[in-house]
């Protein structure tokens, strides 16, 4: 903002400390996960076996392949017909289209233990058994809503003139889209599937209503040990996937400052 | 627009082309319009609509549904042992939402004060450890606070204390999950609210001879208010359904609303009773909602956007 209101040394603690309070349970985590120790409680000493342990435990990884194929199908459905839909609203008129957008809002701001139990409600009526399919189709349904946005903040800074040129111009409707669009929707395409991925993988509260006794998910499976006590397995697992999510966020963080450097 | 004005005239909303409309484009239009509404009307709006109609319902001494209309389940969702948890609900959530506004509003408001760079870097930093597993990072907390904790061992094997301190396991300890599962959502849309101020509005009233508080008080902070709405609406609805936080940070003594609703549907296996409470929730939410649009809110920003 301005620059004759800059930063003091306190602002900079203040934002410290917040950013300490969000990393502290994290940091506990990563430490435990190298603790001879399997008692939670003190530090006794260093060790890296149960990065190797969990990789044997069967519970842990049924668990993990379970939330890792539901996110990878669910992401990738919920894309495909968040952008198609997107571009849609941005481009057709339709009778319904007015609902539709109202209603694409529900999954974002209804409480999820409603949202969870209202496809409970449905998934009996009809037959669909409690199954990795059931949780699918529940991942699809939230993630949907977010992809949309996200494309859709990206369609309103696209010259919309761009498309009719390709299509004067003799491209027909699928080349202009493909050639033409798609190339610039692309960052929020992408940032839309990994919003999804994020949230599909962390998924407590719809999992729990949609899912079986054989198809549990991470979070599930962690909530279920809370109340007897976490390993540190599952600490040493978390802590590879944390990995795997900052190094993602990272190379988008280090990709946007360095288009900012370009724009100058 | 109504539905019948939209059929009527099928003229597309941006003139993208003027080639004619002939059926091979019609049916790409309608490729693309049928998947997201077809998944919606059967995963959300039917889903939803049942549970209204479940509410009305009654059911056998088993559990089982029996499809016969009653307002019992209203009757019981006002009963007074039922209003002591919305009560307790409310002032947690509450709590939790006041909490998530003093720390995100100094926090977004330093942060937008930064360089480009500085604020792309630090807001990643935001979001990185909300991706994690949020149970993972509630036991983190845990390991740290409980009687058997790293704090409290601690704080004993110095001498400090002799008994254990009651940490978590208590409202103070959903209060704790909630702030930090919730915080995020809070400083995300006042960041973006701050970051759109235009600079040369608050130069233009310095160069009036505003002074900071008056900027603050004046400008800033009505610019930042449909932020300010959006976060605590994006924290205290969310927080009156978050079971799992009160059941492992309370350790499961705490009854709240979200709680409410699963046992309906998992330990007492009264679904009709459990969707009257969702009920009450929905209606809660589009009240809020609606107060929030009336204020000119965008709902966009709802997403974080």
């Amino acid at each position: 903002m301005n620059k004759r209101l800059t930063a003091r040394p306190w602002k900079n603690v203040f934002i410290g400390l917040t950013l300490l309070f969000l990393y502290l349970p994290v940091v506990v985590i990563i430490i435990f996960s190298f603790n001879t120790s399997k008692m939670n409680i003190l530090f006794e000493g260093f060790t890296t076996k149960w990065y190797g342990l969990v990789f044997h435990n069967y519970q842990i990884m049924a668990a993990l392949k379970n939330s890792i194929l539901v996110g990878v199908i669910s992401t990738a459905l919920a894309t495909v017909i968040g952008t198609t839909g997107a571009v849609a609203m941005s481009k057709y008129q339709f009778p319904g289209k007015k609902t539709l957008d109202k209603v694409l809002y529900i999954p974002i701001v209804i409480p999820e233990v409603v949202l969870g139990i209202s496809l409970l409600l449905i998934y009996s009526l009809v037959g669909i058994p409690l199954s990795l399919f059931s949780l699918i189709l529940a991942h699809v349904t939230f993630c949907i809503p977010f992809v949309v946005l996200t494309v859709r903040s990206r369609l309103v800074g696209i010259d919309q003139t761009l498309e009719e040129a390709a299509l004067d111009l003799g491209a027909n409707p699928w080349q202009a889209f493909s050639q033409v669009v798609l190339p610039l929707l692309l960052p929020g395409i992408i940032s839309g599937a990994g919003f999804s991925f994020a949230l599909s993988l962390d998924d407590v509260i719809i999992s729990f209503f949609t899912t079986g006794p054989a198809s549990t998910t991470f979070p599930l499976l962690v909530y279920a040990l809370v109340k007897t006590g976490v390993t540190p397995e599952i600490n040493a697992i978390s802590t590879l996937l944390m990995l795997v999510i900052v190094i993602g966020i990272a190379l988008n963080a280090i990709h946007q400052v360095r288009k900012m450097k370009q724009e100058g | 627009m109504s539905e019948h004005e939209s059929v009527a005239d099928p003229q597309p909303a941006v003139q993208l082309h003027k080639h004619t409309v002939h059926l091979g484009t019609r049916m790409i239009k309608w490729l693309q319009i049928f998947p997201i509404s077809l998944w919606m009307l059967l995963l959300v709006v039917v889903p939803m609509l049942y549970v209204f109609f479940m509410s009305f319902m009654s059911r056998n001494y088993y559990g089982g549904i029996v499809y016969h209309f009653t307002l019992q389940n209203f009757a019981q969702v006002f009963a007074a042992s039922n209003l002591q948890i919305y009560l307790h609900s409310f002032w947690i959530g509450i709590l939790t939402t006041v909490i998530c506004l003093l720390i995100s509003y100094p926090f977004a408001f330093f942060i937008a004060q930064k360089g480009p760079v500085a604020k792309t870097i630090l807001m990643a930093l935001v979001v990185v450890p909300s991706v994690s597993n949020s149970l993972v990072r509630l036991f983190g907390w845990l390991t740290l606070l409980r009687k058997t904790g790293v704090v409290n061992t601690l704080l004993e094997r110095l001498g400090l204390i002799h008994h254990p301190l009651t940490l978590v396991y208590n409202n103070g300890g959903i209060v704790l999950g909630m702030v930090y599962l919730l915080l995020m959502f809070m400083i995300l849309p006042i960041f973006n609210a701050l970051d759109r101020i235009d600079h040369n509005l608050i130069e233009a009233a310095e160069d009036l001879g505003a002074s900071k508080f008056q900027i603050f008080k004046e400008l800033i902070l009505p610019l930042t208010e449909p932020g300010i709405v959006a976060g605590c609406i994006m924290v205290f609805i969310p927080s009156l359904g978050y079971f799992f936080v009160s059941d492992v940070m309370g350790g499961g003594t705490q009854n709240m609303m979200g709680n409410l609703i699963e046992n309906q549907f998992q330990v007492s296996r009264n679904w009709p009773l459990g969707c009257a409470i969702s009920v009450m929730l929905i209606l809660l939410t589009i009240l809020l909602l609606v107060i929030y649009q009336r204020r000119g809110g965008d709902m966009d920003e709802l997403g974080g956007y």
